[in-house]
């Protein structure tokens, strides 16, 4: 049985990436779970993110909207691995001469990670999948290492505390078990950016009860706006 | 909505959906004898209900998980607070913090397990007896072996609760709690992975983990490129090796493949 995402975010038209993707499968469970998240599915809250100068709780008509359920959550994953994908694109492009021989296959590989989860994210949500975001680096000095792995911390880490704050919300259990795929290779990177700035805080991040953070999505893009040109508005999402 | 519909499509995929229901026909009965207009409104809510039952997220299911998970975390925790008490064993300053960060991490993980446990009403499993010596006689002895099995632990560790995030579905307190584990059990896996100089992720089955073959269990399947109904990942885009589209993804394992592991240190 195939599965393809129907839902379509609401954005602007011509920005639509119109490429197919091969749809996500189902395995059998999933028959039962759209029946069974029929209830849940109806509960949707609104929610303003990063918006703090719109009190009215409207949505940005320029916004890109990242839609709701399931797809919603996927599409912010998606606008995530953007965002983590143009920044090692940037650093193997630009910055490999300030890294030693195993920074730099480090840096490679992160480039290489991110980008699949990127471009995997864009296939498996096909015409769902929300337009490429334009990215804003110009705080980062590409020219040196810590302005380079403190940016590359502050993003995974927040990659990692993004995923385990949006599993909740996935109603799909084959979509739950690919963002624990996703997600644990965002923890060992940043386990390593961590250790390269210094070694032995591999682990810093998490509580006196040894949990990582899980961060809800406003926060999460809230985080992550200033280096994101393009508005994203969360609304739909799953609360 | 038609329920019997709904029943005969989830027959197709479940033979077993009757016998599942069984159990539960008083609740159909009772659907029976409330007004028609109501019991067509009340079906979705009450399938749901049915549905959750029949097919386990029930709280037995949960507490199974935690229990299991609980087992790994005593494992990893006698392993390493034995590891720390051998003398001779860690001695390099930075190792040592290192693995009593990471022991810390894992009695914390111990204590939170319990205390969930208990707070869902259920009991928690008492800590087993380990035989790390069973299959790898000098772990305690030789620096190096103690740390291919602490890889071996982390990098299981997190294919395990990955395993188990889709059997919480339907609680979103535990599954964050798990997926908060699972994380912390990566970079754990991360960092002891470069302590042994092979990188933090793991490329195809285990090639670049440099373990025994004894061990390869652990990384069983780690190879897949089948991702979401994409029948190889590297195709999403343009020059991706297997290295990469390997790494990228964790894969999970079975309770049944952990069990397997689990019990070459029983």
């Amino acid at each position: 049985m195939n599965f393809r995402i129907m839902e379509k975010p609401t954005q602007k038209k011509e920005k639509l990436d119109t490429r197919e993707g091969s749809g996500l499968y189902a395995p059998q469970r999933r028959m039962f779970l759209r029946y069974a998240g029929a209830t849940a599915l109806a509960t949707t809250l609104l929610l303003t993110t990063s918006c703090d100068d719109d009190d009215d709780g409207m949505t940005d008509p320029e916004a890109v909207d990242l839609g709701s359920g399931d797809t919603g959550i996927l599409n912010y994953a998606y606008a995530l691995e953007q965002l983590e994908a143009a920044f090692y694109t940037e650093v193997v492009a630009r910055s490999l001469s300030v890294f030693s021989q195993t920074e730099q296959q480090i840096m490679q590989d992160l480039k290489g990670h991110e980008s699949i989860h990127r471009d995997f994210l864009k296939a498996a949500l096909g015409s769902a999948a929300i337009p490429d975001l334009e990215v804003n680096f110009s705080s980062i000095n590409f020219n040196d290492k810590s302005s380079i792995l403190t940016t590359a911390r502050t993003f995974e880490d927040l990659g990692v505390a993004a995923y385990n704050g949006a599993g909740q919300y996935l109603e799909n259990a084959g979509f739950l078990t690919l963002a624990g795929k996703i997600v644990s290779v965002e923890a060992r990177h940043a386990a390593v950016i961590r250790d390269l700035i210094t070694n032995g805080t591999f682990s810093d991040s998490a509580n006196n009860q040894g949990l990582d953070p899980a961060m809800m999505p406003a926060d999460v893009l809230q985080a992550a706006s200033p280096f994101i040109v393009t508005k994203i508005s969360a609304n739909n999402l799953p609360k | 909505m038609n329920i019997f519909k709904i029943i005969e499509d989830i027959e197709k995929f479940d033979p077993e959906v009757y016998g599942r229901l069984d159990s539960r026909r008083k609740v159909f009965k009772n659907m029976g004898s409330i007004g028609k207009k109501t019991a067509l409104a009340a079906i979705p809510f009450a399938l749901g209900s049915v549905f959750q039952k029949a097919y386990g997220q029930s709280s037995n299911m949960v507490l199974d998980v935690l229990n299991f998970a609980l087992k790994l975390e005593y494992l990893e925790r006698n392993f390493y607070t034995q590891g720390l008490a051998a003398s001779g064993l860690i001695t390099d300053s930075a190792a040592r913090a290192a693995i009593q960060k990471i022991q810390e991490h894992e009695a914390q993980h111990v204590n939170l397990l319990r205390t969930t446990i208990t707070s869902l009403n259920g009991t928690p499993i008492s800590e087993p007896t380990f035989n790390f010596g069973k299959n790898f006689p000098d772990w305690n002895t030789s620096y190096q072996t103690f740390l291919t099995l602490a890889q071996a632990f982390e990098d299981t560790g997190v294919r395990a609760y990955k395993g188990q995030a889709a059997n919480l579905i339907n609680n979103d307190t535990v599954l964050t709690v798990a997926l908060q584990i699972h994380s912390v059990e990566a970079r754990h896996a991360a960092h002891v992975r470069r302590m042994r100089g092979v990188k933090g992720w793991i490329e195809g089955a285990g090639a670049n983990s440099n373990v025994p073959a004894g061990a390869q269990p652990v990384y069983a399947g780690e190879d897949n490129v089948m991702q979401g109904g994409i029948n190889d990942v590297k195709t999403v885009g343009a020059g991706y090796s297997a290295a990469i589209a390997t790494a990228a993804f964790d894969e999970p394992l079975t309770k049944e493949q952990v069990a397997q592991i689990v019990s070459l240190f029983e």
